[in-house]
């Protein structure tokens, strides 16, 4: 048996998998097609709702560490240990103990203590590596902290921060996956009830949810042009063209 | 596939983990209630042969409490009877296990009659014969025609029931499955993800009972009864033998349409396995099934389930306390 062919074989039953609904593996219910947009709904729902939760609540401690600078080793540190803990145990610890909850906030939730990080990190070392002469200068004009914060500090942050969500977004649209352990029908469903999907449903919700993060990282992008401030964009010259390709953003982003 | 059953094992690692700590302080101390001993003691010892030590048989099971003991219980049983013996007790649902034993990577698991002919052999809910041993019979023929042995069955059935709290069922006035109807569509179910494409649980409902509910929720197997003491669920599809059933006052719904066929366990292997194994295989088996009635069942999970015991160590308590191994 070729197993280019057969790999090729699953690869278009998986495409058409995706494009029409079919019947379950073992007959009587209705799977793929069409019946993947709830899920893809879902899926949406918990990604974002998620990331809100994240960068509410990791964007403005970042922004505020980096700007005072102080406290920031053991925020950060936690927040890393934090992501040691695998998203399973997390989901399962929210689902254990707060079982009146509604399954998909118990998710979500777990899934935003897996977007903080990132975004945390990110946001501090953005600010940090913001120019001493720009923020002094900003500070000789009379600004106060607040408008430092607003006015320079995060404008010339916002590639490494950006660089932190598009991170988490697209940690969350993978991890999202295995949310319906839970009861929360996400696109993991076809890929975790192999049973009921075949292996057409694993490797076409597979290819899916990795278009949904390709996209969201296109997305997330075009956001970010859209917010940068003219001034910075023609400013930062080389280095915000290495950030922009990826390089430098994804690298900074590991020094705490 | 490889992936997903890991994902399943770390889940239900994690909840049986957390489990401990959530029913700690309120499930009240159980008296040892020990499996009824049969009076006749006709059962007697498993006799060990030593000539069985060549025969190596891979136990499998599925990956819920009652398989695992189950499989432990084989086992065990088969150790004593001087029969090499490995074990694969986590095997997903029955397709995964089925393919195991097809492909030789285990020997043997137990399965339901019921679930085999509904799942396997493409019999229709309402061709389903409502007799365990009719339902043997024609288990075993679809499985011979695969190549396949089933030993006779266990006494214990393990069918799939429909269950509600107690508060539920009072004050929507159900008794049977069919009081369900014109009720269900404000109802949420929950069920294993097998369900939405199986005649004895969600589709059933749908087509013996025209039922249909506001929500069905897929979740792992191993929330069954969580789901409904937590009122997130208000039906949920669970298995005669819980034991939870009683602790939690459920309410087990009539099936009076018919719709669950009789679930008594058997033990399937290739044929090969069992001339291999030769004719103690059966003996042994036999044996051992012969107090495995629905109460000792219930009893067994029990232990496993909410005296968060090892199922090995269940299993062995079941041999020891029926006399087929140890003493003199």
């Amino acid at each position: 048996m070729s197993t280019t062919l057969a790999f090729l074989g699953d690869f278009g039953d998986a495409f058409d998998y995706i494009f029409h609904s079919r019947e379950s593996q073992a007959g009587g219910a209705r799977v793929g097609g069409s019946e993947l947009l709830p899920l893809l709904w879902t899926h949406l729902k918990v990604t974002g709702a998620a990331m809100g939760i994240a960068i509410a609540i990791a964007l403005p401690i970042g922004l505020a560490l980096g700007h005072t600078g102080r406290g920031a080793f053991a925020t950060i540190s936690v927040s890393n240990v934090g992501r040691a803990v695998p998203s399973i145990a997390l989901i399962a610890f929210f689902v254990a103990f707060f079982p009146r909850t509604p399954e998909f906030w118990n998710v979500t939730v777990a899934l935003a203590l897996l977007a903080i990080p990132p975004i945390l990190t990110n946001a501090f070392v953005g600010v940090r590596q913001v120019s001493r002469d720009a923020v002094d200068a900003a500070r000789g004009m009379g600004m106060s902290g607040t408008q430092i914060v607003r006015s320079v500090e995060l404008p010339l942050a916002l590639p490494l921060i950006f660089g932190g969500i598009k991170t988490s977004t697209v940690n969350v649209i993978a991890t999202a996956t295995i949310a319906p352990l839970v009861g929360v029908l996400t696109l993991g469903d076809p890929i975790i009830s192999g049973t009921v999907h075949g292996r057409a449903g694993q490797i076409g919700a597979s290819i899916v949810v990795a278009l949904l993060a390709v996209l969201a990282e296109l997305a997330l992008s075009a956001v970010q042009r859209a917010v940068t401030p003219t001034g910075v964009k023609l400013e930062k010259g080389a280095s915000a063209r290495a950030s922009r390709l990826g390089t430098l953003k994804r690298r900074i982003q590991t020094v705490p | 596939m490889k992936l997903s059953r890991l994902l399943l094992v770390l889940l239900a690692l994690a909840c049986s983990a957390v489990f401990v700590a959530a029913c700690g302080d309120d499930e009240e101390e159980q008296p040892a209630s020990t499996p009824s001993q049969s009076d006749s003691g006709s059962g007697g010892k498993i006799e060990r042969n030593d000539a069985n030590a060549e025969v190596s048989l891979t136990i499998g099971s599925k990956n819920f409490t009652e398989q695992k003991v189950l499989g432990e219980i084989y086992a065990q049983g088969l150790e004593a009877a001087g029969y090499s013996i490995n074990k694969d007790l986590n095997l997903g649902d029955q397709d995964t296990a089925l393919a195991a034993v097809k492909s030789g990577e285990i020997s043997a698991y137990p399965e339901y009659t019921g679930t085999a002919l509904l799942a396997f052999f493409g019999k229709q809910a309402d061709e389903l014969p409502k007799d365990p041993q009719e339902a043997y019979e024609e288990a075993k023929a679809g499985f011979e025609a695969d190549g396949l042995v089933a030993l006779p069955p266990t006494p214990f059935t393990s069918s799939n029931e429909v269950a509600v709290t107690k508060e539920t069922a009072d004050e929507l006035g159900l008794k049977t499955i069919s009081d369900l109807e014109g009720k269900s569509q404000d109802l949420t179910l929950y069920g294993s993800p097998e369900c939405r494409q199986r005649l004895d649980c969600l589709l059933g409902l749908q087509q013996v009972y025209g039922l249909k509910f506001k929500k069905f929720t897929p979740v792992d197997i191993a929330q069954r009864h969580e789901v409904l003491t937590s009122g997130r669920a208000d039906v949920s599809i669970v298995f005669t033998t819980d034991p939870q059933i009683q602790r939690e006052q459920e309410v087990l719904l009539e099936d009076d349409k018919g719709m669950f066929p009789p679930y008594n366990s058997t033990l399937v292997m290739k044929k090969e396995t069992a001339d291999e194994a030769g004719a103690d295989l059966a003996k042994t088996v036999e044996l051992i099934q012969e107090q495995l009635t629905d109460e000792n069942m219930q009893e067994l999970n029990a232990r496993v389930d909410l005296d968060k015991k090892d199922p090995a160590q269940v299993a062995e308590e079941y041999l020891t306390e029926t006399g087929l191994i140890g003493g003199n």
